[in-house]
């Protein structure tokens, strides 16, 4: 079901150029091709992305090193992941992300571990090359259960120029283990998203066109392939969002041979190539991998968005497509069993949400991938924007998008807190840094980094509880005893 | 006491620098100066020829060894040689690993820090060849050396390097205290070199504080891990650093914040003196030479 409103186009318009007036006149310039409002018909959302952040104002963005260790590599669950440099960014980024995975710490799951070379000024004078062949040599010692290890660069081991491929060469040799060098130095790049393009290249580099010694036996060897076989590319599994995508999955005939990356072990990263079609659920941090995958290996991908009952339907018709009539049948068995959980749903919160305006503000997804789940609800979109997302991104939320809508690449603290100021919609979306100080401002707040503790959000398990927690976010009655109670309301 | 000067020698990689510091120091401590060596080289070797041995401890592969460079104490990594002259190595990783500029900041701030500086007269650094890092710049900045002698010859890249050098002078000169002390000249007897060393000075809006001729004594001196003045203080040489160490100590206060020139401008002054030909000299030398091997070609 689509849902029919329009934004005040004029209203917004307004507010940023109000917002852009305070700015000096350098900073109003480079800002103003940041900000915009959508008109139905447009190719992209008309806003420059992906460039570098203006000093002086507060962005929220993270750095290359959050995107391949917090990201994409971190949560493989079977190998050990070496913060490579000072202990602050291996500290700071532990356990920071909710990626839900089963296992048994110290056995077959080391996520919940944290692994640093704990660099001191000998090691940036001398090279810390030796000291991560010890290090890699203790975790051998200590846990000879690890299946590998990948080294996420810090800034100091780029700038000291450690020869760490050497090291991760040797290594792999000796151990019979991948050991991945990942130069992920938090100074690369404008965002997060230069660590995702890394984090991506090295698993093709180092895991895919790996030498493995000829006499060692494939590990998979008893695979058997299946016409069904898919691989679920960019789903992080927070709070369990890739095993409630995988139910729906499994229900209709297909065989996950991989998730990447929640819940994910070195042999998922492996086999993945021997999928049929890979299943991409955050296009922004995985694309490069996929797009390499069907070049080599000639797998075909798809986006698709398990987020609320309207793109569940679509996306799961789409992914039949591509498949036989027995998976096209199940299918619409599936959407017909679920429609009326997702029904019973809507009935039960719709009424409390109805007409209810959200803004969004997340990292390179989420912002257009969530929109019909809010529609679904009855909730209207006043305005998105992307941390790290690049121009394919805004021309993909063109189709998510009502005509009117305010859109903010790499938004400022400022202009965030003016936009909310002005707009006051009933909910906004965004991450921890901005959590406090919007439901301060009174504004109704949900994490959609992290889902605020809980989760999952995908698929229709996941509908329900996002229907639920949108619905104690906007409704929780402590709203309505914002004003001290002797000043008149 | 006197006021402490704090000194640094600085030029190309080779020219002759820890040699010409080391025989300038010697001479300075024969005047009476309390003089304390800081190496800022990784290859440590800035005070072999006054501790007639290579410096095998190191600030910081002592540090490394007791864990940080706080472990350490003064008396650990100073020791005395010729003329009473206090020695320190910074020392630093092995070529191709690590970071030795910020090996040079560590154990300068160490040596300030303990106290290192007191009851001397000069403090003279000796740095690596190029600065090619803020390590390396390290000397030359917040109020440390406050005045910089280049050590270079008629050679073109020498020329270079020391235009190149009051680069780095010019870019801190504005922020801090230090000036370019002058040229010395390393001589490697080229033609005109001592025309072209005083034609670079004047460039530079400095002095030529002294040219040192070529003597083979300083080789004889050096294999021995000598200074000429310990080897033989009576040679000519001696005396010629002796005049450089002279000439160093009453040059104090006639620091200049220095002029580099552009390279087009340095390259034009190498022309004037033959160094360098002009390209219409290149191309008439490029075509007398291929006409030659085109006549071999014939006759063969």
């Amino acid at each position: 079901m689509s849902l029919d409103y329009e934004n005040d186009r004029e209203f917004h318009e307004q507010v940023i150029e109000d917002v852009l007036e305070t700015y000096p006149e350098k900073t109003r310039k480079r800002r103003k091709k940041h900000l915009n409002v959508v008109s139905e018909g447009d190719s992209d959302c008309g806003v420059k992305s992906n460039i570098k952040s203006m000093p002086g104002v507060m962005t929220v963005r993270g750095c290359a090193y959050a995107g391949s260790k917090g990201v994409v590599w971190g949560p493989i669950k079977d190998m050990v992941h070496i913060s490579h440099g000072p202990v602050g960014c291996g500290h700071y980024s532990w356990g920071q992300r909710r990626n839900y995975y089963t296992g048994e710490t110290g056995i077959n799951t080391f996520a919940a571990m944290q692994f640093t070379s704990d660099f001191q000024e000998r090691d940036i004078v001398f090279g810390g090359d030796k000291k991560l062949r010890e290090l890699i040599d203790e975790i051998e010692t200590l846990f000879p259960l690890t299946k590998g290890v990948t080294i996420q660069s810090e800034c100091p081991v780029g700038l000291i120029g450690d020869d760490i491929e050497a090291v991760a060469k040797d290594k792999g040799k000796a151990l019979d283990k991948p050991v991945v060098p990942v130069r992920c130095e938090g100074f690369r790049g404008v965002s997060q998203s230069l660590g995702h393009h890394i984090a991506n290249d090295t698993i093709r580099d180092w895991i895919f066109d790996r030498e493995k010694p000829s006499d060692l036996e494939d590990p998979d060897a008893g695979f058997e392939p299946s016409p069904y076989d898919v691989v679920v590319i960019g789903d992080y599994n927070i709070g369990g969002d890739c095993w409630a995508s995988r139910k729906i999955l499994e229900e209709v005939g297909l065989r996950v041979i991989a998730q990447w990356t929640g819940d994910t072990s070195l042999a998922e990263l492996e086999r993945a190539p021997k999928a049929k079609l890979n299943l991409i659920h955050c296009y922004r941090s995985m694309n490069y991998i996929s797009r390499h995958m069907e070049e080599k290996y000639g797998t075909p991908w798809m986006e698709f968005n398990f987020f609320g009952p309207s793109k569940i339907e679509t996306s799961l018709r789409a992914i039949a497509e591509n498949f036989d009539d027995t998976i096209k049948e199940n299918v619409e068995k599936v959407i017909a069993k679920y429609r009326p959980l997702a029904d019973e749903v809507i009935e039960k919160y719709r009424p409390r949400l109805e007409g209810k305006k959200v803004m969004l503000y997340v990292g390179g997804l989420r912002p257009r991938h969530m929109v019909s789940a809010y529609e679904d609800l009855g909730m209207e979109i006043v305005g998105a924007g992307y941390e790290f997302a690049h121009k394919d991104d805004y021309q993909r939320t063109m189709s998510h998008v009502k005509d009117g809508t305010l859109i903010f690449d790499d938004v400022t603290a400022y202009e965030m807190e003016k936009f909310i100021e002005r707009i006051r919609p009933d909910l906004v979306g965004s991450g921890i840094k901005e959590k406090y100080p919007i439901q301060k401002m009174g504004v109704p707040f949900r994490q959609v980094h992290s889902w605020d503790y809980s989760g999952p959000y995908h698929a229709y398990d996941g509908f329900a509880i996002f229907a639920k927690d949108m619905d104690l976010a906007i409704n929780n009655p402590v709203w309505g005893k914002f004003k001290a109670p002797w000043v008149e309301a | 006491m006197s006021a402490l000067r704090q000194i640094a020698f600085y030029g190309k990689g080779g020219i002759g620098k820890s040699t010409t510091s080391q025989n300038t120091i010697a001479a300075l401590a024969e005047m009476g100066q309390r003089v304390m060596i800081v190496g800022c080289d990784p290859k440590a070797d800035s005070t072999r020829l006054i501790l007639n041995a290579k410096a095998q401890q190191t600030v910081l592969q002592m540090a490394a060894d007791a864990g940080s460079v706080e472990d350490l104490e003064l008396e650990d990594v100073l020791r005395v040689g010729q003329g009473g002259v206090a020695c320190v190595e910074s020392g630093g990783p092995e070529p191709g690993v690590g970071c030795a500029g910020r090996g040079v900041i560590t154990s300068i701030n160490f040596l300030e820090e303990n106290g290192a500086y007191e009851d001397q007269d000069y403090i003279v650094y000796d740095v690596l060849g190029d600065v090619v890092c803020g390590g390396f710049a390290m000397p030359i900045r917040e109020n440390k050396a406050q005045e910089i002698y280049i050590v270079m010859s008629g050679e073109m890249m020498a020329l270079y390097a020391a235009n190149n050098i009051s680069r780095g002078i010019l870019k801190y000169a504005t922020t801090g205290s230090v000036r370019l002390g002058g040229l010395i000249c390393n001589s490697r007897q080229t033609d005109l070199e001592i025309e072209l060393a005083e034609a670079m000075a004047a460039k530079l809006g400095t002095t030529l504080i002294h040219f040192v001729p070529r003597d083979n004594i300083v080789q004889h001196a050096e294999l021995r891990r000598q200074t000429v003045i310990q080897y033989d203080p009576e040679s000519k040489q001696a005396n010629e650093y002796r005049t450089l160490a002279k000439n160093i100590h009453e040059n104090k206060g006639n620091g200049v914040i220095p002029t580099p020139i552009s390279m087009d401008e340095l390259e034009e002054m190498l022309m004037e003196f033959g160094i360098l030909k002009s390209d219409e000299e290149m191309i008439a030398e490029l075509e007398a030479k291929e006409a030659a091997q085109k006549e071999a070609l014939e006759v063969a």
